[in-house]
């Protein structure tokens, strides 16, 4: 299957989805700073990887999923978990790109231009990602 | 208290976004990769050096690391989960999170410290 992108989507997403969603990747990102203040900033950064966005879009998947199929007068269980499992199956793949993203600035934030690196580590992290789904659906 | 309000900020536009585009790209498989994203480190990171300087975060990233291998495991479980039992999406991935927790601060204390 081809990647597309289907903006219809965005009507079946209510206002208080994205207001939880932004709520918690933004109680994520402060608490991060406050842990990194209080432990050390070897304990606040493994919470740069805390799967923030998973948790509510795994549960918007499985609502507009089932939606969808009992709209067209079918039981949509199944086929929301399938989606679900297949999402967090990419978000699996996606995390090899946000250990070659850590790796990247781990390496290079120190000696060159920290702001550039952050740059540079973002595309290596969506290189490596496409890379991994490519590979994973040729297999 | 200003610069707490200030990562709330980013981090909820950074984690919103991502998220959206997750929402809008098909196949599944596909956009599950913006639920890996480092919303939060792009968030964290740019405030970090700032403040910190650049040694600073890169021993955060340097956490990350062993942080992204317990995502890697956290997803893959969820994944799992979803697809072979009846459990709900919600109870999956909030409950796999205490995986995620054991996973980074067990390699964390085992590699890192």
């Amino acid at each position: 299957m081809l990647i597309q992108a289907d903006f219809s989507t965005l009507k079946e997403t209510r206002w208080y989805q994205v207001a939880v969603r932004f709520c918690l990747g933004g109680l994520v990102t402060a608490s991060t700073g406050l842990i990194a203040k209080k432990y050390g900033p070897a304990i606040g950064g493994l919470f740069l990887a805390f799967p923030a966005i998973l948790p509510a879009s795994a549960t918007l998947i499985e609502k507009h999923e089932r939606e969808r199929k009992e709209r067209a007068g079918l039981n949509g269980s199944v086929r929301a978990r399938k989606a679900v499992g297949l999402d967090a199956a990419g978000a699996a793949m996606g995390s090899v790109g946000l250990f070659v993203f850590a790796w990247v600035i781990c390496k290079l934030a120190p000696t060159h231009q920290p702001y550039l690196v952050i740059a540079a580590a973002t595309v290596c992290w969506m290189i490596v990602s496409l890379l991994i789904w490519d590979l994973r659906k040729r297999m | 208290m200003t610069e707490i309000l200030i990562r709330f900020l980013i981090g909820g536009v950074s984690v919103s976004f991502f998220a959206l585009l997750g929402d809008i790209f098909k196949p599944k498989s596909f956009a599950g990769l913006f639920g890996a994203a480092p919303s939060v480190a792009l968030a964290t990171l740019a405030l970090t050096v700032s403040k910190e300087g650049a040694h600073y975060a890169a021993i955060e990233a340097k956490s990350m690391m062993v942080a992204a291998v317990a995502f890697l495991i956290y997803a893959s479980c969820v994944s799992w989960m979803m697809m072979r039992h009846t459990r709900g999406a919600l109870m999956v991935a909030t409950s796999f999170l205490s995986v995620w927790t054991a996973v980074a601060f067990g390699l964390w204390y085992v590699i890192l410290k």
